[in-house]
């Protein structure tokens, strides 16, 4: 079972993600996560999905995208050099806790606090999923109040372009 | 001109060359039915069941190679046609499928008739779309009618919200479309067919496995060439019967469940596997790991990447169109200088010869009650095997396959992926219309047939002049068989008790109802039936209520690990 990403164009159309999202509970394959968002242009969505499953399952799941109508184009990222993106955000309780050894955290990890309440930090973090987690696991679990994960943004290295 | 939304729907199956199209009203569409009172193009067949209309336009799409149309309301008549849609799907069958809606504004409100169509018909549907606009109906209709019929076929449906079918706007048929997400492959590359070649002229114990996909592409005349021209042994499946001419000496039956004894060993232990159009499905290879205890060299040609490796893996995949495919290696076989050798088959045919012997169909002829066997083997002999046969789901489909010998395509009408019981007579009816004057028969069971009995008279009123052969065996036979092998003689529910009584029952729809339970009345009736050309005839035909399906691999097991008689 190994970790893959789905980079996908798709017809920005309604009911464009149900196929996709149908396809993998139809067909019992793992959302790890998806998330999608329009392009520069407007009639296209980019979609990253991350799976898990066997070899002969990430060749099926390649195929079964790439057969749906309004999938332009699929390419499966973890199979050359790209780069993986997620932003985090969040929300720590500055009550109890101390809030300079937050801040200290935050800046090592390069985060970024982007509100501040009586109690609260908001903090803002992008990187791949391994450091979203490790700064997590540095945090005192006590201390956080909310977590909002976008799931990966991938894209491929220099030359390797998904183009319509 | 401007013309409503109704009025182009209609304008568009013209532009599409659509004949026929199986339908039933209600209030989403009854701009589009007024739109068809008011023209004389596009005849429209009016089922008595949605689930039959779906079926009526499947089976004319199986019979010409045409698409399929059929026309239901919002709601009910959309999820009953349901089980229609995805039993096209399932055998990759092109078909449109026109469904109203509730108005645009209307959708969400949870309206009268409302369902979310697109979302329940999303997975049995090869695409689907939802007309928002008026301007965008006539493109939608054209992508469909090209999505349906390119690639791997497969139904697709266009959801009509009822404002659109009224909003008027200016009528225009693209003449081309261009789908920069859908460009299904044709050609294969010439590389792998080199390879392709070379393990085919190695091959010392041949087989070809040929599928629907012969037949959807229309490349039985390529298959045929190809299987001739290097002498080997050709299994047609039960979706590909009639791709490769049953009565040649090259043909050895239908593989898998209840295939032939031949044609399971042969697929068993051939060297090199020539998959073309078929997709190594449960019901043929049986147990995979089974399977890969013998090796073998597979080459797969199909059209849906997705089917190949999908079950087994495959050594040699071939994705294009079959037919184009055929071609091309016919015409690297034809330009090569090492000629095909039949003298190196010698082995593998007597092999073959041997394991044929075993007569792995035989019946008792003599038995005093009817065969079931026999009914379908004389229907063969007096229909000189010349009719365009449907069948429902169950024991009766098997022997159908089993001894009507199809030496034609098309002409073999039934439900392979879904098995959907009830499909055998909406079928019958999809295809006498599409031709007037072939003989068409239905092959089916007392418990199918009361699946979509109320279609008798939707015949009547056309006057489709079906024969109709119900091997009543007063049980869902093919569920008293399973519960015989593998549940100890425990017949839950599958005796069909309370039948009608089939002749007055066709004779009340107005149609004639012969009943036969002695042997030596089959021949008898079924040729005065058949001199009944312009009528349907309902032959219930009592037969041994015990008689099972040889041979059977048993589900989990392997394909040369068969029950036989
Ligand atoms: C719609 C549907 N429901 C249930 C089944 C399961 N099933 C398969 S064969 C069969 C029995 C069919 O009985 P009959 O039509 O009398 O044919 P026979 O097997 O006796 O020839 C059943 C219930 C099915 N295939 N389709």
């Amino acid at each position: 079972m190994m970790r893959h990403i789905f980079s996908l164009l798709m017809e920005n159309e309604s009911g464009a993600l149900s196929r996709v999202a149908g396809l993998f509970s139809a067909r019992g394959y793992n959302i790890e996560s998806l998330s999608v968002a329009p392009t520069e242009d407007a009639t296209l969505s980019r979609m990253t999905i991350v799976t898990t499953g066997s070899a002969d399952v990430i060749e099926q799941i390649l195929k079964q995208l790439d057969k749906l109508i309004d999938v332009v184009r699929v390419v499966n990222l973890t199979e050359g050099v790209h780069i993986e993106r997620e932003l985090m955000m969040v929300k720590v309780s500055t009550s109890e806790g101390d809030a300079d050894e937050i801040m200290r955290l935050t800046d090592i990890f390069r985060g970024k606090i982007i509100d501040v309440s009586d109690d609260t930090y908001t903090i803002e973090l992008t990187g791949d999923g391994a450091k979203l987690d490790a700064f997590l696991q540095a945090l005192d679990r006590n201390l956080i109040v909310e977590t909002v994960r976008t799931g990966a943004s991938g894209i491929g290295r220099g030359s390797r372009i998904l183009n319509p | 001109m401007e013309l409503t939304g109704a009025e182009i729907a209609i304008r568009c199956l013209r532009e599409e060359g659509v004949e026929h199209v199986f339908g039933y009203p209600g209030g989403a569409v009854l701009d589009i039915y007024d739109a068809i009172f008011r023209q004389d193009k596009v005849r429209h067949v009016l089922v008595r069941h949605e689930q039959a209309a779906a079926h009526a336009a499947d089976g004319y799409a199986r019979a010409t190679g045409k698409v399929g149309v059929c026309l239901v309301t919002s709601g009910p008549g959309v999820t009953n046609a349901v089980t229609g849609i995805a039993t096209a799907y399932m055998d990759s069958i092109p078909m449109v499928i026109l469904s109203g809606q509730v108005p645009v504004p209307a959708i969400g409100q949870d309206a009268f008739q409302e369902v979310d169509t697109v979302g329940i018909t999303r997975p049995c549907v090869k695409h689907n779309i939802l007309v928002k606009d008026v301007n965008d109906l006539a493109p939608a209709i054209k992508k469909a009618f090209h999505i349906a019929s390119t690639g791997r076929p497969g139904p697709v449906l266009v959801d009509i919200p009822k404002d659109v079918s009224q909003k008027k706007t200016e009528f225009s048929y693209p003449s081309g479309i261009q789908l920069r997400s859908y460009q299904p492959a044709t050609k294969a590359e010439p590389d792998m067919l080199r390879q392709v070649v070379q393990v085919i002229m190695s091959a010392r114990r041949p087989m070809i496995y040929s599928g629907g996909g012969v037949i959807l592409s229309n490349a039985s005349e390529e298959l045929t060439r190809f299987a001739k021209l290097l002498h080997f042994p050709v299994t047609n499946t039960l979706m590909g019967l009639g791709a490769f001419p049953a009565t040649d000496s090259q043909f050895v039956g239908m593989p898998g469940m209840h295939g032939t004894y031949e044609a399971n060993m042969a697929m068993q232990n051939c060297d090199v596997l020539i998959g073309i159009g078929a997709r190594f499905d449960d019901r043929v290879i049986g147990n995979p790991a089974h399977f890969f205890d013998a090796s073998r060299k597979i080459i797969h040609i199909d059209i849906d990447p997705t089917s190949i490796s999908k079950r087994v893996p495959v050594d040699l995949p071939v994705v294009g169109h079959v037919k184009d495919v055929l071609k091309q290696l016919l015409s690297l076989l034809d330009a090569s200088r090492e000629k095909p050798d039949p003298g190196v088959l010698q082995d593998w045919w007597n092999q073959i010869e041997l394991w044929r012997s075993r007569d792995c169909l035989k019946f008792d002829r003599a038995a005093e009650v009817i065969k079931p066997q026999l009914v379908v083997d004389t229907l063969y002999q007096v229909t000189s095997g010349d009719a365009i046969v449907t069948s429902d789901v169950g024991q009766h489909q098997m022997w159908a396959a089993q001894f009507y010998k199809f030496d034609r395509p098309r002409r073999w009408i039934n439900s392979g992926g879904l098995g959907t019981m009830g499909v055998g007579l909406p079928y019958a009816m999809g295809v006498q219309t599409a031709f007037p004057d072939e003989t068409v028969v239905c092959i089916t069971g007392e418990a199918s047939i009361q699946m979509c009995i109320q279609e008798l008279s939707t015949c009547r009123q056309y006057r489709l002049p079906i024969k109709i052969v119900n091997l009543n065996n007063r049980y869902m036979g093919m569920v008293r068989q399973w519960q015989e092998f593998f549940y100890g003689n425990r017949y839950a529910e599958s005796y069909v008790d309370a039948l009608p009584d089939f002749v007055k029952l066709a004779e009340s729809y107005g149609h004639v109802g012969m009943r036969i339970d002695k042997p030596s009345d089959v021949e008898g009736a079924l040729k005065e039936a058949f001199k009944l050309k312009d009528r349907l005839v309902f032959m219930d035909f009592i037969t041994d209520q015990t008689e099972n399906v040889y041979p059977m691999v048993p589900s989990g097991k392997g394909m040369s690990e068969m029950i036989l008689v």
